[in-house]
């Protein structure tokens, strides 16, 4: 008799449990991909948790590529992506079944500093490049006056401006030996900024006693200072777009996660983490793309 | 009749035990840090799969022409495409600042020692040594701070240095920490010689300093020995000083003026973001297990000439070293 109450009590137990897992399923929203995304990920997953504590958001990283690919699978409810999705990634995203969206979440601007007595009035994305490949070793070589050695700061290889550096201006190439690997962006502002001959890069947002570059796109064509304007544009040539991308329809959770993440309180995350909001003409785009789709 | 033998009580043998525990703990985790790293990083050295886009094994030590390079050439540059990670710029950026450590910290930590204990009257050398105590005890993060805020832009104001953070800076730095751990290594080594032998070259008419040249420095050579290898090992794993001054960037070469960077800088920095089990992470361990065995031999050695030093100089049986100390003996036992 006793025996067969305790069977009942836990077969009951065992129900419960699985329910429970079932239902916790459904409240958890995972976002994988980008690590340049993985902090403001990590704070919209706090700040979501705060106006909905029933549900909760699991962040992880592993690179844009990672979590396009982890959305094929189906082992992820979004990706953070900080490069347009290739066609190719779209189709077999479709092949799954369902039409695929991409969301623009926020815009990033990567500002190249020097000192605020450094004289040089721009910098091509060439230029940029030699300096950091080592090609180019001094100011007058690109284009500055001061005729003593470009000293390089940089980032430490574990961040993701570092790889969006080396992917995008130094063309996949590597950084000069001699680049100082600094811990932050905080740390490569403070050097440069006492250093003369110092020059560094890292998000908008930080720079404070530096003078930020402007540059152009190509050599001849007009330099562009980094604001929130130019970035949101494009015409700033180290400007992108933020993604969150579904491979589907959202519904539930996911669904009230991205809706969130375009309001305004999803928005006002996004400058703690260094990047710019969509201007508000992307921001209606990308709302009604989420409503069309329903 | 019996006397009342004294037995000892139950609990001082379980606290016997106990403090026995506690010591053989250390030894446990030593062993435990030991297999751990070097379990992360066996599978380079069996595994012919393990670093196949590097090349191999011996790739790891071995200049290559990587494309968008002109010529062979040794690069740490783990995260790129493809990703190199050629460990000699580490292993030059860290001989580098520990040899200019070395080179700072041995005349200042041998010098002061000497100062201390042949020179110096009773109340200057009391409160040197408390400060130079007080100077090993400070935190090297604070060490670090105060090279990275102060010190470095007074260096290359003074010396006109293109690099603010560059591998001399980090070896000043780096010398706080390694001049105490000579400092007083030496003085006890000198402390330590009998007092037989400074009377017996003072009895004979040498001067102080020709004593202390001729008869102590000599005598105590080898705890001078093992006062330069500790300092060595305290140098070589020495890791937020030279991250917070040497401005890391894996440079090679021997420049002085130039960044370095360093073994335990390196591992550092990288391992906190590196996936678990992949090539880069593996050899990170390796660099780690190589520090592990490079300082555990060095500090084994360090003790081992302390060791013997005191045995031989207890036993009243100086171990000459050079012909002086040999004269010096020889005096010793005549004048005896």
């Amino acid at each position: 008799m006793r025996v067969a109450i305790v069977c009942v009590v836990g077969l009951l137990a065992c129900a419960g449990a699985t329910r429970r897992a079932e239902r916790h399923a459904a409240d958890t929203v995972t976002l994988r991909g980008s690590d340049t995304m993985v902090v403001l990920s990590q704070k919209w997953a706090q700040a979501f948790r705060e106006t909905r504590p029933e549900l909760s958001v699991q962040v992880s990283g592993g690179g844009s590529g990672v979590g396009i690919a982890a959305l094929m699978n189906g082992t992820t409810d979004l990706a953070a992506a900080s490069r347009d999705v290739e066609p190719r990634e779209l189709d077999a995203l479709r092949a799954r079944g369902g039409e695929p969206i991409v969301l623009r979440v926020a815009v990033d601007a990567l500002a190249v500093y020097v000192h605020e007595d450094n004289p040089l009035p721009s910098l091509d994305v060439a230029s940029l490049r030699a300096l950091y490949r080592g090609h180019a070793t001094h100011w007058t070589d690109v284009g500055g006056s001061d005729a003593s050695r470009v000293v390089l700061y940089g980032r430490e290889n574990s961040s993701g401006t570092y790889v969006y550096f080396k992917e995008h201006v130094l063309d996949r190439f590597d950084f000069a030996a001699e680049t100082q690997s600094l811990p932050g962006t905080a740390a490569v502002i403070q050097a440069v900024r006492h250093d003369p001959k110092g020059i560094g890069y890292g998000g908008y947002g930080f720079a404070h006693g530096v003078r930020l570059v402007p540059i152009a796109p190509a050599r001849g064509e007009p330099a562009v200072v980094p604001d929130e304007r130019t970035a949101i544009d494009g015409s700033y040539p180290l400007a992108r777009f933020l993604y969150l991308v579904l491979a589907e329809v959202p519904t539930g959770a996911t669904r009230d996660l991205v809706t969130w993440v375009l309001s305004d309180e999803g928005q006002a995350e996004v400058e703690g983490a260094g990047f710019f909001p969509l201007p508000p003409e992307v921001r209606a785009a990308e709302r009604a793309k989420l409503e069309d789709a329903r | 009749m019996k006397l009342g033998r004294v037995r000892t009580p139950w609990w001082h043998r379980a606290i016997e035990r106990l403090i026995a525990l506690f010591a053989s703990s250390a030894i446990l985790a030593v062993i435990a840090i030991g297999v751990f790293v070097f379990r992360q990083a066996w599978p380079l050295l069996i595994d012919d799969d393990a670093l196949t886009d590097q090349g191999g094994l011996a790739s790891l030590f071995r200049p290559r022409l990587w494309p968008g390079y002109d010529e062979p050439l040794h690069v740490w540059q783990p995260v790129g495409f493809p990703g190199k990670l050629d460990v000699i710029p580490l292993v030059v950026g860290t001989l580098k600042i520990t040899g200019l450590t070395m080179a700072i910290a041995i005349p200042l930590g041998v010098g002061g020692a000497v100062f201390l204990s042949e020179v110096a009257p009773r109340r200057v050398r009391e409160w040197v040594k408390a400060a130079v105590e007080l100077l090993a005890a400070v935190p090297s993060v604070v060490v670090g701070f105060f090279v990275l805020a102060i010190l470095a832009g007074g260096v290359q104001r003074a010396f006109d240095l293109t690099y603010r953070l560059n591998a001399f800076v980090a070896a000043i730095g780096l010398a706080f920490a390694v001049v105490p751990v000579v400092l007083t290594i030496t003085e006890d080594a000198l402390r330590t010689v009998p007092r037989e032998l400074v009377e017996a070259s003072l009895a004979l008419g040498a001067r102080r300093w020709q004593t202390t040249l001729g008869v102590t420095l000599p005598a105590a050579m080898p705890g001078i020995a093992a006062a330069v290898v500790l300092g060595f090992g305290r140098a070589i794993g020495e890791t937020m000083i030279v991250l917070m001054a040497s401005g890391n960037a894996p440079v090679m070469g021997l420049d002085p003026t130039s960044s370095a960077r360093t073994l335990t800088a390196t591992i550092a920095a990288e391992l906190g973001e590196v996936t678990p089990g992949s090539d880069h992470w593996r050899v990170l361990f390796l660099l780690g297990a190589l520090l592990f065995v490079v300082t555990f031999a060095l500090n084994e050695l360090g003790r081992w000439v302390v060791l013997r030093l005191r045995r031989k100089l207890r036993a009243e049986e100086v171990a000459p070293v050079s012909g002086r100390a040999r004269r010096a003996t020889a005096t010793a036992e005549v004048a005896s």
